[in-house]
């Protein structure tokens, strides 16, 4: 079982939370778009940030700006403590031993290079590399890379028609030869989500190291690190309700120490000299140049956000939405849900017969609706479906069910237009 | 080239019988969304057939999130250039109607004379479309007018 727990939890249980309040959090929402009032439904691309996060940016240039980790002056003190302020936040969002095991990057893309890069350099010829069908590509490509470099094989496991992992692949692709588990959590495209804490035991007992990618987990429920017992585990901020730019690797401690400094510059080193260079360090290991300030506080201030709501609530309010629009799927004629696992969160992609994605992206917006089309950076996945690509419509906690039969009107209109 | 291909490129009716004016006319009449995206819809339906031994990397137009192919036939002896384009999209096929009313039938001169900008712009739903999103409109242009500085 996953950590979502929403079938055992009933209304009864908790406190129904106003979703109309919510939104006032979240300045973004009220407007219109071609004349309508926006829905958004692009949660999975990119999530809306409320108020707070926006605010905690603002004030920090306002009143804290400077460069941090340099103490000669005040404001360089208050940058470094709201900058390691929000780092401790992350860290306690993930539950994770210490600070230090909490690295600042780009985004998740750039955490998933830091590892597979690193790990490259002690990959031998045959070792393999082990990730699912379903992976983004930022979970695939960085370890072909990987691969192409040391001479590793990339193995894949496949998935069922409803796109979960097929039952008994992993176990029998898992090998003496494993060296990496690199799993996502939960799916962009299908919302499927992946059994990764058993994955992850059955992987550590043959000795494998275990990355998790877990960008569209975290938005809709909590993780817990240690629980999970992941070696490394990646996410961005913007998917999270915080700031574009920045994003997290956790890793353990004696993971990271392991792992050779990805980018080198100021801030990483130790002491530098022509003849030697000795590295940083942990976090600072990792984390070459002047980082994302700003960013960082306001992925702090999202965290604190996140953690004042009833996450419970929210995820049976997010289950409800799923049900209502696989419910009203069943009567658009000629569509088809891609990605029916059991095990899944508010992300429906969806094929109409006769219609290409990209014609329901562009008739939809015109009807203020926001979803994604296309292969969305999972062209494999699209081969295994045998799709061109998907309309995607992912819901975040502050989306209506008034939005999900806006969205299934809509699309009959545009059923009833082109075809 | 074979007569029957060589038939499908100097029938079509885009940049011949369906003029470019005649296009603007019509969607100036046009007042919502609906319409105007009915309309390049059904524009799009009027396409003539694309041989299928064309849909080749050839050319496959990139940039766009559907699949477009295009392809000519420059006709020597009344020094014009025909178009084909194909889409699995449908508003990517309507846009590709206007991009051949503009351009389809015209010497290489003539179409590279053509202030297709202009054209767009005049069609607000186009304005709304074309620069950002991949619905290769700009690609597809570019390509075309590529063929015609080679028959120069």
């Amino acid at each position: 079982m996953t950590q979502v727990a929403t079938a055992t939890i009933t209304q009864a249980m908790i406190t129904p939370f106003d979703v109309q309040k919510i939104r006032e959090d979240f300045p973004i929402l009220a407007q219109q778009v071609n004349g309508r009032p926006l829905v958004y439904l692009d949660n999975g691309a990119s999530a809306q940030k409320p108020l707070s996060v926006i605010e905690s940016m603002n004030r920090y240039y306002r009143t804290d700006n400077a460069n941090v980790h340099r103490g000669a002056h005040t404001l360089g003190d208050r940058a470094t403590a709201d900058f390691e302020g929000a780092r401790e936040k992350v860290r306690a969002f993930l539950n994770a031993r210490e600070s230090r095991e909490i690295i600042w990057t780009k985004g998740t893309t750039e955490a998933i290079n830091v590892v597979a890069s690193g790990l490259a350099q002690s990959l031998q010829p045959g070792d393999e590399i082990l990730v699912s069908h379903m992976e983004h590509h930022a979970n695939i490509v960085p370890w072909q890379m990987a691969a192409e470099r040391s001479g590793a094989v990339l193995k894949v496991i496949p998935l069922d028609e409803r796109g979960q992992l097929l039952e008994g692949a992993f176990e029998t692709l898992l090998s003496s030869r494993t060296k990496i588990l690199a799993i996502t959590y939960v799916s962009n495209v299908l919302g499927t989500i992946n059994p990764v804490r058993e994955m992850i035991a059955q992987a550590k007992a043959i000795g494998a190291l275990t990355l998790v990618d877990a960008a569209q987990a975290l938005p809709h429920f909590n993780v817990d690190v240690q629980q999970l017992n992941c070696d490394f585990l990646a996410f961005s901020s913007h998917k999270l309700f915080g700031p574009t730019g920045i994003g997290v690797l956790y890793g353990k401690a004696n993971c990271l120490e392991a792992l050779p400094p990805y980018q080198g510059g100021g801030e990483m080193i130790e002491r530098v000299t022509f003849a030697k260079t000795t590295w940083n360090e942990l976090p600072y290991k990792f984390e070459a140049g002047t980082p994302a300030i700003a960013e960082a506080v306001g992925l702090g201030a999202a965290l604190d956000y996140l953690n004042a709501l009833d996450r419970p609530a929210i995820e049976l309010h997010e289950q409800n939405l799923l049900k209502r629009a696989q419910l009203l799927a069943r009567e658009v004629p000629g569509m088809h849900l891609i990605g029916t696992a059991e095990q899944k969160v508010p992300v429906v992609s969806f094929k109409i017969e006769g219609l290409h994605p990209s014609d329901i992206g562009t008739l939809l917006d015109q009807q203020g609706i926001a979803i994604r089309t296309g292969h969305h950076c999972a062209m494999p996945l699209m081969d295994f479906f045998a799709v061109p690509g998907t309309a995607r419509a992912s819901f975040a906690f502050y989306n209506t069910q008034e939005e999900v039969e806006q969205l299934f009107t809509a699309l009959q209109k545009i059923q009833r237009m082109c075809c | 080239m074979t007569q029957e291909q060589k038939a499908l490129f100097v029938g079509n009716e885009f940049g011949a019988s369906i003029t470019t004016d005649e296009i603007l006319e019509t969607f100036s009449f046009l007042d919502d969304w609906e319409e105007r995206y009915a309309y390049v819809i059904d524009l799009g339906k009027k396409l003539p057939p694309f041989p299928e031994s064309e849909k080749i990397e050839l050319n496959y137009v990139h940039g766009c999130q559907s699949q477009v192919w295009l392809i000519h036939y420059f006709d020597q002896d009344s020094g014009k250039m025909y178009l084909l384009i194909e889409s699995d999209a449908m508003i990517v096929k309507g846009l590709a109607a206007v991009v051949l009313a503009a351009f389809n039938a015209k010497t290489p001169q003539e179409l590279l004379a053509v202030d297709i900008e202009g054209i767009f712009n005049q069609m607000d739903l186009i304005r709304h479309i074309s620069p950002t999103r991949g619905n290769g409109l700009r690609s597809m242009v570019k390509k075309v007018q590529g063929m015609a500085r080679l028959h120069c």
